[in-house]
């Protein structure tokens, strides 16, 4: 490998979609998985719905439903501002996969709500306080530390998944292993490469995360398990 | 808000995206379905095997696979598999692999490492109780596996196998890289000749979300019904 080409690769690397898509799906994720166990018949049917419709679509299709098909539905002017963008493939690649991961976050998290005996919400009523205040402070903080092992591998999974924006045109790590190749028919080296640094991620996350899980985990508690949602 | 759409693009290709793009799409599915299956219960029972050499090889090729991204592995397997052959080979230019081969051995070789992970689960779920029956018996240990231990756990984890081929049907997508006509191939094809992008993803997320959602749906019917009381 050449030094441009491995320099090139490297700001490839930093280009992080799924980083920036990671922080957006924990936001939602928590928020859409949060309300689809709360008693409101109607924002469960919401949250059910929008779960749905995420995970029924294939990545692939949906990059192109927010790079071809979300603009024409903007009023004009947005609409063709967002089209001018000088970097709107990255944008659409992390808005695209923030909501998909989002989706499969929120199952965790209705999950790990679902685990905690209903003892405790009821505790918290009893308690006197209000039923924000009874996810605030009691239910969410256990049901965050009981789903980290899922939310890991839903992290390896959002990372794994930003290869696929290489199909509107990021230059993320597969994509620029892909154009090196094109540049300079390394073809080995450079899908060795791109490969190496996708399991050496791999590889420190899980470290990361066990560690994070080991200082983290509910005392009285056996592990328990996410939701268990196929998936890459 | 559709103004600028023209839906009879649609209307003029609905033959070909579906017998050409889709049949393709749902062979695909099925036969890596198939395969991926018995390649990830081998997988599973060598993972879970005594032989300390065996259970690590299945357990690092699994692992391996589970940590690259599908579109990385389709590549490597459509750019160097023609490589590898000529090199094993020895021959001097590459060897051409089909399309279609290409992809089914790809999604065969990657899916197993998820199927393996579902039946390793499946077969870990079945009590103790039941091999050491079989083995009381005097069974071997493929005829305790082939009768005893596999049914109960391939039953218990129908709808999980069924939801993961679902997701399978999905990635299929991905090798419309390769220029594959599969159904977003297709899709792509017909909406960069036509210039008609927008008209076209939508239907095609449209028709995605329809069989996998019907799919999903069916799936969690058969849950209830397979499930087993304990």
């Amino acid at each position: 490998m050449t030094r441009e080409a491995r320099r090139q690769f490297l700001r490839g690397a930093v280009q992080a979609v799924g980083l920036l898509a990671w922080i957006m799906a924990l936001i939602l994720g928590s928020i859409v998985g949060t309300v689809r166990t709360t008693p409101s018949k109607w924002a469960v049917r919401i949250g059910n719905g929008y779960v749905e419709l995420f995970r029924n679509i294939p990545l692939l299709v949906q990059m192109y439903v927010w790079y071809f098909v979300i603009p024409e539905f903007l009023p004009g002017p947005i609409g063709s501002y967002i089209k001018s963008m000088p970097n709107e493939p990255f944008v659409t690649a992390v808005i695209c996969l923030g909501f998909f991961t989002s989706a499969r976050v929120a199952e965790q998290v209705r999950a790990g709500i679902n685990s905690l005996p209903r003892g405790q919400s009821m505790a918290g009523t009893a308690m006197g306080l209000t039923p924000t205040q009874t996810y605030m402070k009691v239910i969410l903080p256990q049901a965050f530390r009981i789903i980290i092992p899922p939310m890991t591998s839903e992290f390896l999974n959002v990372i794994k998944n930003s290869s696929v924006a290489l199909y509107i045109g990021v230059m993320e790590l597969t994509a620029q292993a892909r154009s090196m190749q094109e540049f300079s028919f390394q073809v080995f080296e450079a899908f060795s490469a791109a490969t190496l640094l996708y399991v050496a991620i791999n590889v420190i996350v899980l470290n990361l995360m066990r560690f994070i899980e080991n200082r983290t985990r509910v005392p009285g508690l056996i592990a328990v398990g996410g939701a268990k949602i196929a998936g890459h | 808000m559709f103004g600028n759409f023209d839906f009879d693009v649609i209307a003029r290709t609905w033959k070909y995206l579906f017998f050409t793009g889709m049949t393709f799409t749902v062979e695909l599915t099925l036969m890596a379905m198939v395969g991926g299956i018995i390649f990830g219960t081998i997988l599973a029972l060598g993972r879970l095997s005594h032989f300390k050499w065996l259970s690590m090889i299945c357990a690092t090729y699994v692992n391996g696979i589970r940590s690259v991204p599908l579109v990385l592995v389709i590549f490597w397997f459509y750019f160097l598999v023609p490589y590898i052959g000529a090199w094993v080979i020895g021959s001097p230019t590459p060897i051409p692999v089909g399309a279609f081969t290409s992809s089914l051995v790809t999604f065969i070789l990657f899916e197993a490492a998820y199927y393996c992970e579902i039946m390793r689960a499946g077969i870990q779920s079945i009590s103790r109780g039941q091999v050491m029956a079989g083995q009381a018996l005097g069974m071997t240990y493929f005829q305790n596996m082939g009768h005893i231990v596999l049914p109960q756990a391939f039953r218990n984890m129908i709808p999980i196998l069924l939801t993961q081929t679902i997701v399978l049907f999905q990635d299929v997508s991905l090798v419309s890289i390769l220029s594959i006509t599969d159904f977003v191939g297709a899709a792509r094809k017909i909406a960069e000749r036509d210039g008609r992008q927008a008209e076209m993803y939508l239907f095609v997320g449209i028709v995605y979300f329809v069989i996998c959602l019907s799919l999903s749906m069916l799936v969690k019917q058969l849950q209830r019904r397979v499930a087993i009381v304990r």
